[in-house]
């Protein structure tokens, strides 16, 4: 029934009423009673007209929804004339919805929706366990082979990310690109825009070469015109046909893969070591399990063909195994946990919130304890009252929740700008009706949540008590109630404080981290030469390279540059195989053992501030017509060499041209990150001569090589200059990922640092709810107390007494909630433990820290109070009653 | 509240039979507004039905909206404006199964009545 007929039938409902009594009146007169007397009798007669009105309305069906809008418009007039507190309550459970609202997007977007790819569930990574990497990178050769002879995989693809020279179409320019194998596209589902995708066999070393485009790529070079297909694209000085185009909405970004602006196949990669079953090239599987196969299957499956793959090749694949990693677990996996706990830190911040705007409604409905009980004296049935409050506290708690959805966009759009670039699935993330849902759902629990105790509490008034004293008398339960809302509150709150108390003493810790290098103004960047020296002898590129690094160190404000090629500290890695000179050759490559490998040049020292610890580092004589020499790091040294002194004892390199004497040893830097690095198996650091790499790794260097430089002044500055130097000897070389080491360095901690700042916030928030909360009870104790403390100060109680009691009252509440809250974080600080660094998580000192300063600031919130009810004096008190 | 509601709402159940079938027996007469036919009640069953408000308007709107009677806005013999009730079609052959009904019932109860005084 429509609002109008409704209204429509109420007011025929009121006329016919009214019409009824006054003929009954009528008639009465007329059979000799007084006009007024008659009409009390007939109304007498008639009953309750109200309920008679009430009964006869639900008869039509709209008696509960004409209730609700009954009592809703009660609760907005109430809730207006009470503008403070309700702006106070909406803006709290804004903030407190508005935050959850923002963190469960991310959730929700990151953790719990599936992939945007057809059966998402199917996708696993496949890598290869071997010693020292339990996901370690694939061989070509292996991955043929893995492809060829499992039972559980529909489809096998294979990726490596790697980055192309363009020339020939306007400036040229580094493209990131990425190499898959025929059936990597496919299997996610994925479909050209135009064109076609990569087909079976194109994929083999010596195919022609073809090249899909992003659509973005396609756009920004060609205009998206459908002429593309069979444009020419000269990526390192060789001619690719474009053969298709992969549409804009394809992100994937996984391990080191990103969705790029151009895919080759794998075949393509002019890398001597594809063709080597032990080669460890970065390569990394994504394979399509069959409809119905399961994960153990897969693994038992994948055991099998690995096995006979050792047999057949033990040189190469002995002790090789395969890892699956379900797709989604390697892209979320990491950040599970942090996102879990933020989480969790959020909700304790609402609870917190809904404990403050319940405490805030029992305050005021105290104050409104006459108007409850004069209604239930007129009949107001309990269940009526306890609605009416209810409605009350859900027309707030929806304002919180629309405020706070408009908080969360706002929040979720600051937030994703913070956190680290590395967050996966951050392109995914936004608003979706599970968000709106879970805003919804969580805004209607809270109204229930801080709206019933209250609503409870004010609908068995003690009637007689409540009319008689005048507003007065508030009972003993009511006070228990606030004093377990304020311990509560103080509980939850030290809680979140010490959470982030120890992310900032993880951080501190790692700050202090010595990472065996001095980051400051350092930069590091990748330099391509011309596509011209793609081809040209490794002479020719060695006198190139020569003649760039001497133009770079000529640049002004630059201290001192070394090439590097191979592994960089916190970032990229790469191992050398060797054995040590005297013993015998081992069997395979897999008895060989391991070192991180740094290729660079004599002044790396001077650049990166590494400590010579003994010997000699690299001079320029240390080239390709001299002996091979290499440093190591003590790590290296103690690990192999024990007590003796590694210094002219010799290593046989597996990949870099045989045996090579070491001339020196440096301090050990942290390549694995500020926070693992100690807790890895491959630790041993070993450092090669630039100029002494072997032919075929010369000829890749042309295509990109590290630079790392030591400069004075702004980095911007330095970059430009290096760029503009670059383009100088040769306008085809490109630069390229210029970055800072301190920025390598911030970006390694950034999902701690993003933690630490978003648990302190929420910390911060958390305590200023919790005082706020204090304050206003210990108010309103003093405030029901005036009275009592006039006659005490009457009869003779100094201020200072009054202060102490006032406080103590308070104290009671605050220790017992840090009492509280100290075991409960020590519970639940334990889930953080992974986060955390340097500290436990039970750390004593973090918790009585923060265990002190969140009483000193309750005990300031309680003050501003107490020295109100110290004022107190005695004779205004007692008049005023 | 609660309560007196539901008090008010339990006679109307008990008397919900037979109050339907009064209303609609004295509507056979001719429209009639609420007052008339809690009087008309009253005075054809010689003062002993006295039927209550809060069923009585209960019920009208109850049988309005089932369409056995309608409802119009009219001038009383008293000049008074007033909501007269109206049977309609199937009202009137609602009232024909009502008294059937009632009759059967009537006749049921005699029964077990006189079987028992034998």
């Amino acid at each position: 029934m429509s609002f109008w007929q409704r209204k429509r039938r109420e007011a025929e409902l009121d006329d016919e009423v009214r019409s009824h009594l006054e003929m009954a009146a009528r008639e009465r007169v007329e059979r000799g009673e007084a006009g007024v007397e008659a009409e009390r009798a007939a109304r007498r007669e008639f009953g309750n007209v109200g309920l008679v009105k009430e009964v006869a309305r639900e008869v039509w069906g709209w008696g509960s929804l004409d209730r609700l809008m009954q009592d809703l418009r009660f609760g907005v007039r109430m809730l207006a004339k009470s503008r403070g507190f309700t702006a106070v309550a909406i803006l709290t459970l804004a903030l407190g919805i508005g935050a959850n609202t923002a963190l469960f997007s991310v959730v929700n977007s990151v953790l719990l929706n599936p992939l945007p790819y057809p059966e998402p569930e199917q996708l696993m990574t496949l890598h290869e366990s071997k010693p020292n990497f339990e996901a370690g990178s694939i061989s070509w050769l292996n991955f043929r082979d893995w492809r060829k002879d499992n039972s559980t995989f529909s489809m096998m693809g294979l990726w490596r990310n790697l980055s192309f020279t363009l020339t020939g179409a306007g400036e040229a320019e580094q493209l990131r690109a990425q190499l898959i194998s025929s059936d990597f596209l496919p299997l996610l589902g994925v479909k050209p825009v135009i064109g076609r995708f990569f087909y079976e066999g194109e994929d083999e070393i010596g195919a022609a070469p073809i090249a899909v485009i992003s659509a973005g790529f396609w756009e920004r070079k060609f205009g998206s015109t459908p002429e593309v297909l069979g444009k020419a694209l000269t990526l390192e000085g060789r001619s690719y046909s474009i053969v298709g185009v992969i549409p804009a909405s394809f992100k994937l970004q996984v391990g080191w893969f990103r969705a790029s602006e151009v895919y080759v196949p794998i075949g393509q990669w002019n890398n001597p070591l594809l063709k080597s079953r032990a080669g460890g090239l970065g390569l990394h599987g994504l394979g399509r399990l069959k409809p119905g196969a399961t994960i153990q299957q897969a693994r038992a499956d994948m055991l099998r063909v690995t096995e006979h793959l050792a047999e057949e090749y033990p040189d190469a694949d002995k002790g090789i195994g395969a890892t699956l990693i379900p797709l989604k677990e390697l892209m979320v996996g990491k950040v599970r946990l942090l996102l879990l706990v933020l989480l969790a830190a959020v909700g304790f911040v609402l609870l917190i919130a809904c404990v403050n705007v319940a405490n805030l409604l029992l305050v005021r409905s105290a104050g409104r304890a006459r108007e409850f009980a004069v209604r239930a004296a007129l009949g107001a049935g309990r269940g009526r009252i306890v609605r009416q409050l209810l409605t009350e506290s859900m027309v707030l708690s929806l304002a919180g929740g629309g405020l706070g959805l408009l908080v969360a966009v706002w929040g979720t759009k600051v937030a994703l700008q913070h956190l680290p670039s590395g967050l996966p699935r951050a392109n995914e993330i936004g608003m979706d009706w599970k968000v709106l849902l879970f805003t919804g759902g969580i805004a209607l629990l809270c109204g229930v949540v801080f709206g019933l105790v209250p609503a409870l509490k004010i609908s068995r008034p003690n009637l007689q008590e409540t009319l008689k004293e005048g507003g007065r008398g508030t009972g003993g339960v009511k006070q228990r109630a606030r004093g377990v809302f304020v311990v509560a509150e103080m509980a939850m709150a030290l809680v979140l404080l010490i959470a982030a108390g120890l992310m900032i003493r993880s951080l501190n810790a790692l700050w202090r981290v010595n990472p065996g290098f001095d980051a400051r103004n350092v930069l590091t960047f990748g330099v391509s030469l011309s596509p011209s020296m793609r081809d040209a002898s490794p002479d020719a590129i060695r006198a190139t390279l020569r003649q760039v690094q001497s133009k770079l160190a000529s640049t002004p404000g630059i201290r001192a540059i070394s090439l590097s090629w191979a592994a960089v500290p916190l970032s990229d890695d790469d191992e050398d195989l060797f054995w040590i000179e005297g013993q015998p050759k081992p069997a395979s490559e897999n008895d060989m053992s391991w070192a991180i490998s740094y290729v660079v040049q004599e002044d790396y020292l001077k650049v990166m501030g590494i400590s010579l610890e003994r010997g000699r580092f690299f001079t320029t004589q240390d080239n390709e017509r001299a002996a091979h020499v290499v440093v190591v790091d003590d790590v290296f040294a103690r690990k192999f060499f024990g007590d003796q002194d590694p210094i002219g004892k010799r290593i046989n390199l597996n990949n870099k041209g045989g045996a090579a004497e070491i001339v020196g040893v440096v301090g050990h830097v942290k390549q694995w990150g500020l926070d693992t690095d100690d807790k890895q198996s491959l630790r041993a650091e070993l450092y090669f001569p630039y100029m002494q790499l072997p032919e075929e790794a010369m000829r890749l260097s042309a295509g990109g090589t590290g630079v790392l430089v030591r400069f004075d002044g702004p980095m911007e500055g330095t970059a430009a200059a290096l760029r503009t130097a670059l383009k100088e000897v040769n306008s085809d070389q490109v630069m390229f990922g210029a970055q800072t080491m301190e920025e390598i360095i911030a970006e390694s901690l950034a999902a701690r640092r993003v933690s630490m700042i978003m648990l302190g916030v929420f910390g911060g928030l958390a305590l200023g709810l919790a005082s706020m909360g204090i304050y206003g009870v210990i108010s309103y104790l003093v405030g029901q107390r005036t009275h009592e403390i006039g006659i005490r100060m009457a009869l003779g109680a100094r201020q200072a007494d009054v202060l102490r009691m006032v406080l103590g009252e308070g104290m009671k509440m605050v220790v017992l909630g840090v009492v509280i809250g100290l075991l409960a974080a020590a519970g639940l600080t334990r889930l953080m433990a992974n986060l955390l660094f340097g500290v436990s998580a039970t750390d004593p000192l973090t918790f009585a820290g923060v265990g002190m300063i969140l009483t000193l600031v309750a005990l300031a919130a309680c003050f501003v109070p107490a020295r109100r009810a110290m004022r107190v004096d005695p004779i205004v008190a007692l008049r005023y009653e | 509240m609660v309560e007196k509601k539901a008090r008010y709402q339990n006679r109307i159940e008990l008397l919900q039979g037979t109050l339907d079938l009064l209303i609609l027996q004295t509507l056979q007469w001719g429209p009639q507004h609420g007052y008339g036919i809690s009087v008309a009640i009253r005075s054809r069953s010689g003062e002993l039905l006295r039927v209550d408000t809060g069923s009585l308007y209960p019920a009208l709107h109850r049988l309005e909206k089932q369409k056995w009677i309608a409802a119009q806005w009219r001038i009383s013999e008293n000049k008074q404006r007033a909501k007269f009730y109206q049977l309609t079609a199937s009202g009137k052959k609602q009232l024909t199964r009502e008294r059937s009904k009632w009759s059967q019932l009537s006749e049921a109860i005699a029964g077990v009545l006189q079987a028992e005084e034998k």
